[in-house]
């Protein structure tokens, strides 16, 4: 009787994927990964998830954004074929923190939505139709339509009701949890992110040194991670410190200009005093900036270890394999020498086939792995550079405005006799 | 070093020029090389050079404050204890920890606080010498003698700390004088420059005070978010020297950025301390004294008019009629005296505070214009960088 036929070498996990997708809505899809889209296409179940037709709900400050979020599938577990409801953002995120929850049932890494901007919703729901809000609910609607095609690709969640709920029901609770990441909830999501996977790690021979030097490596980043977390923390905390102080020293300074008796001075010194005031808003929007730009910043980073121990269980596996397949391996070899003693050339041609296929299994198994862990920290990379770009361009207007505040002043202080 | 930014106008008299040349620090005190150009005949050379502590200043400025011939006069400010035990225990400190951290962020660290020890240096340097140059300013001040004394005899003054004892009755002194201060406060002046010009340093010298404080807190929230910022640079960097990576050499180009924003944020903190903090703190010292002098006005004002009250006593009683009349003539003296070269100290003081606010505040405006700038021309190329790299 012939050996079972080896298993079928693992398709790129999704596990890496739809952790990275919640970002896409800042540039481009890079063409690389719309490869990997169309590889992982013909592994689709049969269900065609679309967001669309993005509607503002309300006035002011409540206002909101409904998309029509809209399911095609001949599953049968569904009610109907075809079928479409409107769901708001804080529906999506909703359905992260039930599914998160249930995160050990499913035995993945839940997709993360796309993150809450404060500012670029407070755009939407103030401004008028100005391109930038354009763009911006554009790339969310973009965005939430990937989440949903990330979860419902993974069978496992596919299967769990709030999924199913949150495609078909017309009306939806409203989700109340949904804040935005706070440094507390921050710090909550790495490790809920480690402990997600250090449940799937399995034990492993500490032998490999290679994977043991990876694993040194993600651990001590990790640390990097936490402790930047903290200066973090602290950078804003100084920065509200700065503001209350400048708030405080900017009305001092205004009651000494009061008080001074020399017309010129007393001028410049209540100018000194706006400018200072005017400092502590630009602090203060820094300080803002700072926090959603460096929680992003880390947030991404969370996900790329997330998606690299991922990987690690995926290596864990792959390399199972690849000890299996070497002993394989081995008893093929040792039934080609009993064959070739026993001279029949069939069956060794055969069991010299069988060699051949698992070598290259084995080969091909250790070369994901690698390949995985380049692309993700390939891509991430980009991610990075992007929210440096935006750091930095936010800090030049807040420099700029500084600038323009002091070039007011110095005649001021110069008209002093 | 002649590194001084309250000096204002005081250099252009070639007759007598000071300033401190040098100055050593060594474990618990400093050591100033106080350096004289004169042509005065009062000094047996035209240029020398001689080495004092703090003390010997606090020394000199006590005899002008207990000289009561110059009641009438704004006495300079005494400088502040030079204080480097912060400077002192932090650098302690991180010897001590030296074992926790890594060897870049040692040096960093070290470096830094190397720089911050040198700031408080400089400052203290440069406030012993704005004192010696108003006194050296001073038309009158200038020729005392024990001014001479202090810049010439090339030995130790001997000029000891005070003692338990003596420290103990300044404080009494200075117990009975604010007392005194408030009685002597409630009498209204007749002359209505002196009445406005109390109302006006008193309020002056409170707000003075309070934006003193205020801003010095605020200078201080700006170095702990410089040295948050440090730390983040810090932390990028080991994250970047863990492999060579592009995203690691990304992360060592970010913690660059941050390295160089951190040192001009810390530049500013450093020019806003210089320029606005220490001008607060010095009006705030110099309206103490102009408040002392009116507080030595008011004191012999009510003492003449004691001594009046004395004379119409005596005569009624016809008893130390001659007695109670000199007394009075010397009150009555002393006050007009006082009363004269007040007037024109506390003018000075008006124009020379305002030339003071004026450079500083001009200086300071100058300089958040060329950090801003220079953070903005560092910015762009951070982004010039990033988009060549996506």
């Amino acid at each position: 009787s012939s050996p079972p036929p080896p298993p079928p070498p693992p398709s790129l996990p999704n596990l890496l994927c739809p952790s990275m997708h919640g970002y896409y809505w800042m540039f481009e899809l890079s063409p690389h990964w719309s490869q990997l889209e169309d590889d992982e296409a013909k592994d689709r179940f049969d269900v065609d998830v679309s967001v669309t037709n993005p509607e503002k709900v309300g006035d002011g400050m409540n206002a909101y954004m409904a998309y029509k979020v809209s399911t095609r599938t001949s599953l049968t577990m569904f009610r109907c074929k075809t079928f479409s409801v409107r769901r708001r953002f804080s529906d999506f995120l909703g359905l992260y923190e039930k599914l998160s929850v249930k995160q050990s049932l499913h035995g993945c890494i839940i997709p993360l939505p796309p993150e809450k901007s404060v500012v670029g919703m407070t755009k939407v729901k103030v401004g008028t139709d100005d391109p930038s809000s354009v763009e911006f609910v554009e790339r969310r609607r973009a965005a939430l339509e990937r989440y949903l095609q990330r979860i419902v690709s993974h069978p496992s969640l596919l299967q769990d009701p709030d999924v199913r709920e949150f495609l078909e029901r017309d009306d939806l609770p409203r989700a109340v949890n949904t804040q935005t990441l706070s440094g507390a909830g921050f710090l909550k999501m790495i490790n809920k992110a480690s402990d997600a996977v250090n449940k799937m790690t399995l034990k492993m021979n500490e032998s490999d040194t290679w994977f043991d030097d990876k694993f040194q490596e993600v651990e001590s980043e990790e640390q990097q991670l936490r402790k930047l977390h903290a200066v973090v923390d602290s950078l804003v905390t100084h920065r509200k410190e700065l503001c209350g102080n400048t708030a405080v020293f900017a009305k001092s300074m205004a009651m000494l200009g009061n008080s001074e008796d020399n017309t010129a001075l007393s001028r410049a010194l209540s100018q000194l005093a706006e400018v200072e005031d005017k400092m502590e808003q630009l602090h203060q929007e820094q300080a803002a900036s700072d926090f959603f730009i460096f929680a992003e910043l880390l947030a991404d980073y969370v996900r790329l270890l997330g998606a690299v121990r991922g990987c690690f269980d995926q290596r864990m596996r792959a390399w199972q394999r690849w000890q299996e397949a070497q002993s394989t391996l081995q008893k093929k070899r040792e039934a080609e020498a009993k064959l070739l003693w026993a001279n029949k050339p069939e069956k060794l041609q055969q069991a010299k086939e069988e060699i051949t296929e698992w070598e290259s299994k084995v080969t091909q198994y250790e070369r994901d792995f690698d390949r995985i862990g380049m692309m993700v920290r390939k891509e991430v990379l980009r991610f990075e550079v992007l929210f440096v770009s935006m750091h930095s361009e936010l800090c030049f207007c807040f420099k700029f405005q500084l600038i323009k505040f002091w070039e007011a002043f110095l005649p001021e202080a110069k008209a002093i006799s | 070093m002649t590194v001084c930014v309250l000096n204002v106008d005081l250099q252009t008299d070639a007759t007598l020029q000071v300033d401190i040349s040098d100055a050593l620090s060594e474990r618990d005190k400093v050591k100033f090389t106080v350096h004289t150009k004169s042509s005065l005949p009062n000094f047996k050379l035209n240029e020398f050079s001689v080495v004092r502590q703090h003390e010997e200043f606090i020394w000199l400025h006590d005899s002008f404050v207990e000289n009561e011939e110059y009641a009438g006069y704004i006495i300079p400010p005494a400088p502040p204890r030079p204080d480097f035990d912060a400077s002192r225990e932090k650098l302690q400190k991180l010897g001590e920890g030296e074992g926790s951290m890594t060897k870049e962020e040692f040096t960093k660290m070290k470096q830094e606080l190397e720089a911050e020890y040198l700031a408080i240096f400089k400052k203290t340097v440069a406030m012993h010498e704005v004192f010696l140059c108003r006194v050296a300013a001073h038309p009158v001040l200038r020729k005392d003698l024990n001014f001479h004394v202090f810049l010439e005899y090339n030995q130790d003054l001997s000029v000891r700390g005070k003692n338990k004892k003596e420290k103990l009755e300044d404080f009494f002194k200075n117990v009975v004088k604010s007392a005194d201060g408030v009685l002597v406060a409630g009498v209204k002046d007749v002359d209505d420059f002196f009445e406005h010009e109390k109302t006006f340093l008193l309020e002056y010298h409170n707000r003075v005070k309070d934006a003193s404080a205020k801003s010095d807190r605020m200078i201080r929230s700006h170095k702990n978010a410089a040295d948050d910022i440090n730390r983040i640079a810090s932390s990028l960097y080991t994250l970047g020297t863990q492999d060579t990576t592009e995203l690691c050499k990304f992360f060592l180009k970010v913690s660059e950025l941050f390295e160089k924003t951190r040192k001009v944020e810390s530049r500013v903190a450093a020019d806003e301390d210089l320029k606005l903090s220490d001008l607060l703190k010095y009006y705030l010292r110099e309206s103490q004294a102009a408040k002392d002098l009116l507080y030595r006005r008011s004191r012999s004002l009510v003492d003449y008019e004691n001594a009046n009250k004395a004379l119409d006593k005596a005569r009624s009683k016809n008893r130390d009629v001659l007695q109670a009349e000199t007394s009075q003539q010397i009150c009555c003296h002393k006050f007009e005296k006082i009363s004269e070269s007040a007037k024109q100290e506390l003018i000075d003081f008006k124009t020379r505070r305002v030339a003071a606010f004026r450079k500083n505040l001009v200086e300071l405006a100058e300089l958040e214009l060329k950090h801003a700038k220079g953070n903005l021309q560092l910015l762009q190329s951070c982004l010039g960088f990033m988009k060549t790299n996506t």
